[in-house]
């Protein structure tokens, strides 16, 4: 079996603060292969904007403590020196970010930025450079490329400037391409078309892309496979058929509960999961999700482990005690999937 | 463009306007003030004392004595009273002796805040961060009287490292001309050195925090990439706003205790003995004379954030 293209076993990271150890991300395990799309979906505060970071290497600090491996073409990611990471960031591995208006340098012109991380790591001219930034933003589908070398970021609408960034990410072909909420900033119209471009151009470079969202919509519109994670954890992974059609964990009927469906009627109270995510303070024992699941029961009280429980479907990971049989019947709630609310046949 | 500087020069000369009037105004509510007298000299009799007072016109109207001012001033013929002097000529004079003191104190106390400021914030909560944040607050700290004062007396009189006040003009003697020149910039640029490493620092702690400093990082920049291209230059326009007027009122002979601490004849030095004997064309010429520089490096300033800062440009 061939090494995957990014290799993450089990990734700790924590904080350590005034009030005491943050565990951000608690032991997330994933691969990547080249071509394929990863979504990771959670809530605000789950750790999925950490996990990637930390891949990235953004995330070192004094007060940050890592274990665990990230492992990219032979290297570790997690234990990697400054200089090894600075050759691999932008060339192996790229990230675009969430808000493009702040993501740019506000006093530096668009050709320049591009330029820059092609200058940075490959033996060419500035003339060169500037060449080929033009053509990435022609590719990405800015208009006039070349006469827009010389504009700066404020000429430039929303969804131009996350083009941009896509450009840059994308400008040395790297293996991997992490896009943490790149389309969270901007309104839906554009959204489509940043995730069309996105997906054109991983695939025109054969990269592995790990997509990082709160949404459904965009998940079900770009995924191969998902990660789901809660209060740091991964709770369920699988391809895109199992977890919206097969989802096995309590909070992922949660999720999919909570998405307004275009072909029923709209609800009268939109559902919502009830409670808050725990304090990464102090996590629950037991299974963290534990307390705002209205399925738990004694078993509750220890910890899940992440394993395959779907006969046949051995890639199909998930951490609910709960035996097969009972999950399919307790996730129908009003005729689709969905987290019961209250108390519901234990 | 045209429309700007227009503009601006219009603004400028309502200010100078303002300023003499301000000055004039201020000296005709002294109670002691008493021009006739101070000309007159000490031991002269009342008599003699109104002979001048008519002499120089100081018995008519406030505003009749201000019109006459304002026209010595300006066909430069306005003299001082305590010693008879051409004030204008005496500007003219002085002014190369404040250039070369307040030039390169500047140029030094820029490129030492730069430096000092961008230690600080790389090696932040560190010995060296303390350290220079320490200094820092001591050199804004120390009146500049008793700056000048300890180093003229430690360096000059009790080691006999430099020399004991004087100036020597560059065209004599370059050496010499630093030579004298040293002990005073050191004066002049710890005091700012103090406030603009400070002011550069939390600048810089603020931009790294930045999405876009980010962005440079996951592009692979290194970290001194990402230190000069994009964290210093999106710190240093505050700086650059705040060293525009700074300079220009030191242009104005705003260094007048340094001139006069170290003897150096300078424009500051002169205003500074006018202030003491409430002699009037001086502070008067003196006041003008800075708010000129005020008005242009205020739009010198304005222009340079416009080239720093392309989101400005839009407007200008």
């Amino acid at each position: 079996m061939t090494e995957p293209l990014l290799d993450v076993q089990d990734l700790q990271v924590s904080f350590a603060t005034e009030d005491g150890l943050v565990r951000a991300v608690d032991g997330v395990s994933f691969t990547l292969e080249r071509g394929e799309v990863v979504a990771i979906v959670g809530e605000s505060g789950s750790g999925k904007s950490v996990t990637v970071m930390t891949l990235m290497g953004l995330t070192r600090s004094p007060n940050a403590r890592f274990a665990g491996s990230a492992r990219l073409r032979g290297g570790d990611l997690i234990t990697a020196s400054e200089q090894e990471l600075e050759r691999v960031r932008g060339k192996e591995i790229a990230m675009i970010f969430q808000d493009p208006i702040s993501s740019l340098n506000p006093v530096q012109r668009i050709g320049n930025q591009i330029a820059e991380q092609i200058l940075a790591h490959e033996k060419v001219s500035k003339a060169e450079a500037l060449d080929r930034a033009a053509d990435l933003m022609g590719r990405v589908g800015i208009p006039r490329a070349k006469d827009r070398l010389r504009a700066y970021p404020h000429e430039f609408s929303g969804g131009m400037r996350q083009r941009v960034m896509i450009a840059m990410a994308l400008s040395l072909s790297p293996g991997v391409l992490i896009a943490d909420e790149p389309t969270t900033a901007l309104d839906v119209t554009i959204q489509a078309q940043i995730l069309k471009e996105i997906r054109q151009l991983s695939l025109e470079s054969d990269s592995g892309v790990i997509f990082v969202t709160h949404d459904l919509g965009v998940v079900a519109d770009i995924a191969d496979r998902v990660l789901v994670m809660y209060a740091g954890q991964l709770v369920e992974q699988g391809t895109l058929d199992e977890i919206f059609y097969d989802p096995q964990h309590p909070y992922t009927w949660g999720l999919m509960g909570s998405v307004t469906r275009v072909d029923r009627d709209p609800p009268k109270r939109l559902p919502a999961i009830p409670g808050q995510p725990p304090s990464l303070l102090r996590v629950p024992a037991g299974c963290h999700f534990g307390p705002r699941c209205p399925h738990a029961f004694d078993r509750c009280h220890e910890v899940p482990p992440l394993e395959p429980r779907v006969p046949g479907s051995p890639d199909h990971l998930d951490r609910c005690w709960l035996d097969l049989a009972d999950k399919r019947t307790r996730r129908e709630v009003g005729g689709r999937i969905g987290l019961a609310q209250g108390d519901v046949i234990k | 463009m045209a429309r700007f500087v227009v503009r601006r020069m219009a603004s400028a000369i309502l200010l100078l306007f303002a300023v003499s009037i301000v000055v004039f105004g201020i000296f005709e509510v002294i109670p002691s003030y008493n021009p006739a007298r101070a000309i007159a000299g000490r031991n002269a009799t009342p008599t003699t004392v109104a002979e001048v007072s008519h002499k120089f016109g100081f018995d008519k109207p406030v505003y009749v004595q201000y019109g006459k001012t304002m026209e010595l001033i300006f066909t430069g013929q306005v003299i001082d009273y305590n010693d008879n002097l051409n004030v204008d000529a005496q500007f003219a004079q002085r002014f190369p002796v404040t250039l070369s003191l307040v030039v390169p104190a500047a140029l030094l106390w820029l490129v030492a805040s730069i430096v000092l400021g961008s230690i600080s914030a790389l090696r932040v909560g560190g010995f060296a961060d303390r350290g220079i944040m320490v200094a820092a607050i001591l050199g804004v700290s120390i009146p500049v009287f008793l700056l000048a004062a300890v180093l003229l007396y430690l360096f000059a009189f009790k080691l006999p490292w430099f020399p004991n006040t004087g100036y020597v003009p560059i065209q004599d003697n370059p050496a010499q001309w630093a030579y004298h020149l040293f002990l005073p910039w050191i004066s002049i640029a710890i005091l700012s050195i103090g406030f603009y490493s400070r002011v550069l620092r939390s600048n810089l702690l603020d931009m790294i925090n930045e999405d876009f400093v980010r962005t440079a990082r996951a592009k692979g920049l290194t970290r001194r990439q990402v230190f000069r291209h994009h964290v210093l230059r999106n710190s240093l326009m505050p700086i650059v706003t705040m060293f525009g007027l700074d300079f220009a009122v030191l242009l104005g002979g705003a260094a007048l205790v340094t001139e006069t601490v170290f003897n150096l004849p300078g424009i500051g030095q002169y205003e500074a003995q006018a202030i003491g004997n409430l002699d009037v064309p001086p502070i008067l010429v003196g006041a003008m004379f800075t708010a000129f520089f005020v008005v242009l490096f205020s739009a010198l300033n304005d222009i340079v954030y416009a080239l720093l800062d392309p989101r400005v440009r839009l407007t200008a």
